[in-house]
């Protein structure tokens, strides 16, 4: 027996390689799917509202992901400086999630509530006039662009049937929620409800 | 996960690893009619491309079947086989524990040495403003400023002056509990005018000149102010309502800024710290009141 076999059949070659690629997959991403509750814990996490939800869209379309990771890890560095390490059931509802790989900014998993409405208004505007060595730009258009309603309930619809349990009443007010409200509000409601869930306190035991 | 699936999932990934070292074994094992070691074999490719019979070094099998080895006690010693929890009983959560407990006995003795102290005493105290420093560093300077001195809507720490009090006590609370001021927009009830006139009173409060008709008119309408600033202007520190009359100015005090408060309001937030954990605030406080103490 030798290698002609496999080498010179094209389809007994594509089908081992998928055996070999796909032990990986079944050994990494199928318990998780198989067993939610390892991934989601007891804790109970409510769907956003509207308003915020709409804000983690223009996150993602500004690309904040790119400079801020919404991971904590457990590490004492970590959650003394961000608070409480970061549980999967938190990112549950992010499509797509954001995780981010790199911090050129601080993590933003547990941002909710430590800064002022006020100070994320100067900052998103123009960050140096809060922080005068930040290198972040500033995103001064926000101001001025208001929310879609009628978008956003079409994309609230569209979340309930990827899994997020909104009820029937979220996506009909949906449009009144973000009626009249800037992008910058949203974004503010959306950073001001991060990681609000859990405490916050130095060395934070994830719940 | 289910035992099932825990089951399935160790012996597929035991079965793996013992394929690819079944593998290995498969091709280097030598077959009876196969070339001599470095001899041209009768494979053939477009023609005239050929291969010579080079096995893998025998150090290099060597470390592969180690690492196999590895893999297995690896499997015994830690958490890789579905449920199995390992010899070791090690979980992630477990190191993170360790790390932190073994931090709260490493400072310990740092914040022992502090406590029982008051704030007016630890603002003296070289070591603790040094771990004061540090902690504001890393908590406040993003509002406060890496100087402590503050930017338009949030205040000067430095200048002793203060919008709920600067004694150890209203410092340690504003720290733990937050604040949250509300200045109410008064655009709609003064209109225009009216608006015109009191920003001409709030300005000669602090000594500048303003026109003194509208001055007069709007000392007339201050009453709607002096229920938070006082009947002088001079505030009130137990609700955070600012003094008038030190031209020291949260928003700025340019005609437009202070146009800008008593039309549109403010709300100034001080986030609650109480997360630090009382040691920590209470150096924090020592720093911040040294900032204005200095002895």
């Amino acid at each position: 027996m030798n290698h002609d076999i496999i080498e010179s059949r094209l389809g007994l070659l594509t089908v081992l390689i998928l055996i070999v690629i796909s032990v990986g997959g079944l050994v990494e991403i199928v318990p998780l799917v198989v067993s939610s509750a390892d991934s989601q814990g007891d804790v109970k996490i409510a769907p956003r509202p509207a308003l915020q939800q709409a804000g983690f869209d223009i996150y993602v379309r500004e690309g904040c992901y790119l400079c801020h990771s919404q991971q904590i890890r457990p590490f004492r560095s970590e959650t003394e400086r961000y608070g409480a390490y970061s549980i999967a059931a938190e990112s549950q509802y992010d499509h797509p999630f954001q995780f981010g790989s790199k911090r050129t900014g601080p993590d933003l998993a547990r941002v909710g509530g430590r800064y002022s409405d006020d100070w994320h208004r100067v900052h998103l505007n123009n960050p140096r006039d809060v922080v005068p060595e930040s290198n972040m730009p500033g995103f001064p258009w926000l101001a001025k662009a208001s929310i879609d309603g009628v978008l956003m309930q079409r994309k609230l619809k569209v979340l309930r049937m990827l899994g997020t349990p909104y009820s029937d009443e979220d996506i009909k007010n949906a449009p009144a929620a973000v009626q009249g409200k800037t992008e910058r509000e949203a974004l503010i409601a959306y950073l001001q409800g991060l990681g609000i869930d859990k405490p916050r306190g130095s060395g934070g035991e994830a719940p | 996960m289910s035992p099932l699936v825990s089951t399935i999932i160790a012996v597929v990934t035991s079965l793996n690893v013992l394929a690819c070292a079944w593998l290995i074994w498969w091709t280097a094992r030598r077959r009876p009619n196969e070339a001599a070691v470095g001899e041209v074999t009768d494979h053939v490719w477009d023609g005239d491309l050929r291969e010579r019979n080079n096995p893998m070094p025998r150090w290099w099998l060597i470390l592969f079947f180690l690492s196999i080895l590895f893999c297995f006690v690896y499997f015994l010693l830690y958490p890789a086989l579905g449920n199995y929890p390992g010899v070791l009983g090690w979980t992630n959560t477990g190191q993170y524990r360790q790390e932190m407990h073994a931090a709260r006995e490493q400072y310990k003795p740092v914040y022992a040495a502090f406590a029982g102290r008051s704030v007016a005493e630890l603002a003296k105290d070289r070591n603790a403003l040094a771990l004061g420093h540090s902690l504001f560093a890393n908590n406040c300077t993003n509002c406060h400023g890496s100087d402590a001195r503050g930017a338009v809507g949030f205040p000067n720490l430095t200048d002793n002056d203060w919008l709920y009090g600067g004694s150890p006590e209203t410092i340690t609370q504003t720290i733990e509990q937050g604040r949250s001021g509300v200045m109410p927009p008064l655009g709609a009830v003064l209109g225009p005018q009216g608006v015109d006139e009191v920003v001409a009173y709030v300005e000669s409060l602090s000594g500048r000149s303003a026109p003194t008709a509208k001055v007069a008119a709007g000392a007339a309408r201050f009453a709607l102010c002096a229920g938070c600033h006082g009947p002088d202007g001079k505030g009130n520190q137990q609700i955070g309502a600012p003094n008038l009359t030190d031209d020291i100015w949260l928003y700025g005090g340019s005609d437009a800024a202070i146009r800008k408060t008593i039309t549109e309001g403010r709300n100034g937030t001080m986030p609650s710290h109480a997360w630090l954990g009382e040691d920590r605030v209470r150096l924090l406080a020592a720093y911040v009141y040294s900032l204005s103490h200095s002895q």
